[in-house]
């Protein structure tokens, strides 16, 4: 019973990284329609930002929430500066884009580690949160539950710009269909800029939030990289409920499925994902079908 | 953290020219005055960086306190990325011996790169000293040309387990390790000496290698009385963060890399109290140990690990190998059983020795993560001295059961 | 095709012909048999990737699928013959599995499932340790001695690299200029004006899949051969993608292409590597150089920068 419960609880916070670890992508793809394989480095390259500003490793000690911010503003940049100057020019060239946006992650790869180099890096939980919630035999970890909480907020806040506002409603009719959006008038380039900066600043946010939990260590990429795809996949594409609903679920597959089926841990995230590729690509609640 | 070794100016003209030229250039050697070639496998891009890193740090602090001169012949070091992957390695093994032609190889860091160059080795007879741990390397597939100064998966675990059964008087215990072979192996060691002396393995776990949350793992971990893991590389770190993070109380005990010295700058509270036994230890108070941890704090600025240390003393074997033989390498064969005849009393892990299927009989140490002032210590409490790969089994009877592996020894229903 | 071209396609053919005795020391010969098996697996794809508009992220694993059957059987006791007809069926059978699942989506969708079919057969390579060994991999022993040849030594191995290799590239040449190559290309520019005008879409991909996947087999044993171990890290995504950057940065869709990509990825790789520490930096930033200067690849981007010199040089005017 206690293990049915700590399980329940695990699948939704994990599900809540994944979603902060997903909802640039999902965004990203469903936008511009390109898969960004560098999502994984920018990840990894928010929790070393953010590690770094945390750590006092150039004299700088940031509070967490500060270094969070500030880590996904310096990846969001990089970001705009990737969309614009490479991205840009290959519209509807997925070959070029798989190209550049895994050059890329090797470029980022490779940086991380030379000026951070081999080590993992713990970063400490943020002292307010460092305690447990007992329920009976059963604890949680304060962290991990805050870690949904900052998942719902994010999800609030992006549902608000992309239901309330204006560049909301560009975005949503850019996803539903680009060129009729230009022809109304959209300036849809500058959108994508927008769209991708706000993406990796999201994947960077994600990573520094995510790292009190698992730390930061070369290779840290290449791990998170295909459970965005996973979600993406199962959820949708293009969608924010979507994303939402697909971290959660993507978040008990992986609890319940290694749990319940360890002899299949190794497929229990891409047998599911492959099934609703063949049976239902568009996902739970995608706009298009990929 | 990138070393700078003296010898790639030298390697660039080289390669340069053997680029541009491609004519074959008849290079006669002298063979007295020709320079010892030491080539070194490891890993310095990707995830396996960070042993890789520590083991060129350990080999060229052992050169550089040695002048680069062993027995009175100049040595040359080549150090070979093989980008952690079996064909990599076999490429870069290739390298070093077709291109540059060692006379030795030190590395590779990974059991399945090791498997991948093993018969070339034995074919172009090469001595090669590894830390892979691999067990059948020098167990029931022995390599004539391979050499092994740290130890086997195993081979820490079996004195942890004695130390865990009789010393902590755990009685009830559930393994967690990755689901590969160093994992089966090391947990395999452990659960054959724990149930040799009255435990009982509860349960055995295996997350996949990549595993970003261990939770559904830690979910199950209730009811027994310790914890064993075997994780390797940064995972170690993530594990006891979630484990502490858990609220889970158990002892945990682990064996080399989950306890390593190196670790020991990343680690924060919820590594104290964690037992391990490894070949190595940074408190060790011989005067080579007492050298190696001074010059690795003066060049790189950190304390050494397990890997640092494992390829420095691969590089006594060397060097003492090669005095054997009074500074020739032209007869490998002379070369290995000469390295292979090696025993050392003073080393930065005690006294060494290797059996006749070359792997390593020295000492194991039983340490505790403790918290000094605001660093962490690895503080060793009991030594076992003269530890085999076969620990107190005999060895006949040892290598005739299978080797350990996810499903042996089997689980005590 | 032009006088140049056949003048340059001569140089090439007796360069590589020739190439044991004037490259200098073993370890390069084998640097070019290694370039050669990866030109034919990246040939392979290519006839996916880059004629049919099928990016395939998880073609390693059929690679590897190919390698351990060779080593499987091996190890049961069969003979060389046996183990390479047997890792070409059993490679094409599979390539047979995984388009009738990946070729239900197109675009970005057929990324995404050979993408997920990749991993689970990385999974199942580390898993099913009673036919793979795990992580442990399979040994080879020995290479075949077809009619008495002992391929043991580089220079002989090149050789049969360099025959297999002229094969694939030949049988991509014919397979081009093909009704089927030219079926294929349409269904990648125009598949809905293709279905329109009759053709069966889905029988021109599969018979495609089926030719990229004996191409992969060949070069999956070729591999096997080479290195005599196959372990799972061959079947990771990271093999996939290396495989398919070869590909694009050569130049999809052309046949000189992926040849060229080959030859880039394994020479920054084993031989940059020797010098660089920071090799895969280099990699990355030479990818987004050709995204940046020719996003259609080396050989086609090379070939057009070649042209506007020409016309320059020629004074501009009026083009060619």
């Amino acid at each position: 019973m206690t293990l049915w419960l700590v399980l329940a609880v695990n699948s939704i916070t994990f599900g809540g990284l994944l979603f902060l670890l997903s909802a640039g992508f999902s965004l990203i793809f469903g936008l511009m329609r390109i898969p960004n394989l560098t999502h994984g480095s920018l990840f990894m390259l928010g929790a070393y930002f953010g590690a770094t500003f945390i750590g006092g490793y150039l004299a700088l000690h940031f509070d967490f929430w500060i270094a969070a911010l500030l880590a996904a503003l310096l990846v969001a940049a990089f970001g705009a500066v990737v969309e614009r100057l490479l991205l840009r020019q290959l519209p509807g060239q997925p070959l070029a884009q798989v190209l550049v946006t895994l050059g890329i992650s090797f470029m980022a790869a490779d940086f991380c580690l030379l000026v951070w180099g081999g080590d993992p890096i713990n970063v400490a939980t943020p002292a307010h949160l460092a305690g447990f919630v007992r329920a009976g035999p059963a604890v949680f970890p304060l962290y991990r539950l805050a870690v949904i909480v900052i998942a719902m907020v994010i999800a609030l806040a992006l549902w608000l710009l992309l239901d309330r506002t204006r560049l909301g409603a560009m975005i949503r009719a850019g996803v539903d269909d680009p060129d009729m959006a230009r022809v109304v008038g959209i300036r849809v380039s500058q959108l994508f800029t927008i769209v991708f900066a706000l993406g990796s600043g999201l994947a960077a946010f994600a990573g520094i939030i995510g790292a009190p939990i698992l730390s930061v260590y070369p290779g840290l990429d290449q791990d998170m990289l295909p459970l965005a795809l996973v979600v993406v996949i199962l959820g949708g594409s293009g969608s924010l409920l979507g994303s939402f609903v697909g971290s959660i679920i993507v978040g008990f597959i992986y609890n319940f499925g290694q749990a319940l089926f360890p002899e299949l841990a190794y497929f229990v995230l891409f047998m599911p994902m492959l099934l609703v590729l063949l049976l239902r690509p568009q996902g739970l609640f995608g706009r298009f079908v990929p | 953290m990138s070393v700078k070794v003296t010898r790639r100016k030298f390697m660039a003209a080289t390669a340069a020219g053997a680029a541009l030229a491609a004519v074959k250039f008849p290079a006669p050697a002298i063979a007295q005055n020709a320079p010892f070639k030491l080539g070194l496998l490891t890993v310095k891009t990707g995830p396996l960086a960070q042993g890789g890193i520590q083991m060129e740090q350990g080999i060229v602090t052992f050169l550089k306190e040695k002048n680069y001169t062993f027995a009175g012949r100049k040595v040359e070091f080549i150090s070979a990325d093989t980008g952690g992957n079996p064909a990599g390695t076999k490429t870069k093994a290739q390298e070093l011996i077709e291109r540059d032609k060692v006379d030795t190889i030190v590395g590779p860091l990974a059991a399945f790169e090791l498997l991948a160059i093993t018969d070339y080795i034995a074919q172009q007879k090469t001595p090669l000293l590894s830390l892979a741990a691999a067990e059948d390397m020098t167990q029931r597939r022995p390599n004539p040309y391979f050499l092994r100064a740290s130890a086997t998966s195993s081979q820490a675990m079996h004195p942890m387990a004695d130390y865990a059964a009789k010393e902590l008087k755990l009685k009830r215990m559930i393994t967690i390790s990755e689901d590969f072979a160093f994992g089966y192996e090391q947990m395999g060691g452990f659960q054959q000496t724990f149930e040799d002396n009255g435990g009982k393995i509860l349960k055995k776990l295996w997350p996949p290698i990549v595993t970003p949350d261990y939770a559904p793992y830690l979910a199950q971990i209730a009811d027994c009385d310790g914890v064993c893991q075997g994780f390797a590389g940064s995972n170690p770190l993530r594990f006891l963060k979630q484990y502490a993070a858990a609220g889970l109380k158990f002892p945990v005990v682990t064996g080399e890399t989950g306890g390593d010295d190196a670790l020991l700058r990343s680690f924060g509270d919820e590594a104290v109290g964690l037992y391990s036994a490894c070949p190595y230890t940074l408190d060790l108070n011989t005067e080579s140990n007492k050298r190696f941890v001074a010059a690795m704090n003066k060049d790189y600025g950190v304390d050494p690990g397990f890997y640092c240390a494992g390829l420095y003393v691969n590089g006594m074997v060397v060097e003492a190998g090669l005095q054997k033989t009074g500074g020739k390498s032209d007869d490998k064969t002379a070369l290995m059983a000469a390295m292979k005849s090696v025993a050392l009393t003073d080393t930065p892990r005690g006294p060494i020795k290797f059996d006749h299927l070359g792997n390593v009989i020295g000492e194991i140490f039983i340490r505790r993560v403790e918290k000094a002032g605001n660093k962490y210590i690895n503080k060793t409490l009991k030594t076992y001295h003269n530890v085999s790969q076969f620990w107190t089994y005999d060895e006949k009877k040892f290598l005739e059961q299978p080797v350990y592996s996810r499903n042996y020894p089997p689980l005590k229903s | 095709m032009t006088p140049l071209r056949l003048i340059a396609l001569a140089i090439a053919a007796l360069a590589l012909a020739t190439l044991p005795y004037w490259m200098s020391g073993i370890y390069y010969v084998n640097v070019a048999s290694q370039i050669l098996f990866f030109a034919v697996f990246a040939l392979g794809l290519n006839v996916l990737a880059g004629y049919g508009g099928l990016v395939s992220l998880g073609h390693a694993a059929l690679f590897g699928i190919s390698a351990y059957a060779t080593g499987y059987i091996l190890q049961a006791g069969f003979g060389h013959p046996v183990a390479i007809i047997g890792a070409l069926v059993v490679g094409v059978a599979s390539m047979a599995l995984y388009a009738v699942l990946s070729l239900r989506s197109t675009g970005i969708g057929f990324i995404m499932i050979t993408l997920a079919l990749g991993e689970i057969l990385w999974g199942l390579a580390y898993r099913w340790i009673s036919v793979t060994n795990g992580d442990n991999g399979i040994n080879l022993h020995g290479r075949p001695a077809p009619f008495g040849i002992e391929l043991t030594t580089a220079t002989a191995f090149y050789y049969t690299t360099l025959v297999v290799f002229a094969l694939a590239v030949v049988m991509v040449a014919i397979f081009v200029r093909s009704p089927l190559g030219a079926a294929l290309k349409g269904t990648r520019d125009q598949p809905r004006r293709m279905n329109a005008l009759g053709y069966h879409v889905w029988a021109i991909r599969f018979w495609a899949c089926l030719f990229s996947g004996l191409l992969t087999s060949l070069s999956g044993i070729l591999f096997v051969y080479y290195t005599q171990f196959i372990s799972p890290q061959t079947l990771a995504l990271t093999s996939s993608a290396e495989v398919l950057l070869m590909v694009i940065s050569g130049g999809a869709g052309t046949l000189l292409g992926p040849i060229v990509g080959a030859g880039l990825v394994v020479i920054v790789k084993s031989v940059v590597s020797g010098f660089l520490e920071r090799w895969n930096f280099l990699l990355g930033a030479i990818f987004v150089a050709i995204v940046i200067l020719m996003p259609e690849g080396l050989v086609p981007g090379t070939a057009r920068l070649w042209r506007l010199a020409w016309r320059r040089a020629r004074g501009g005017g009026a083009p060619s």
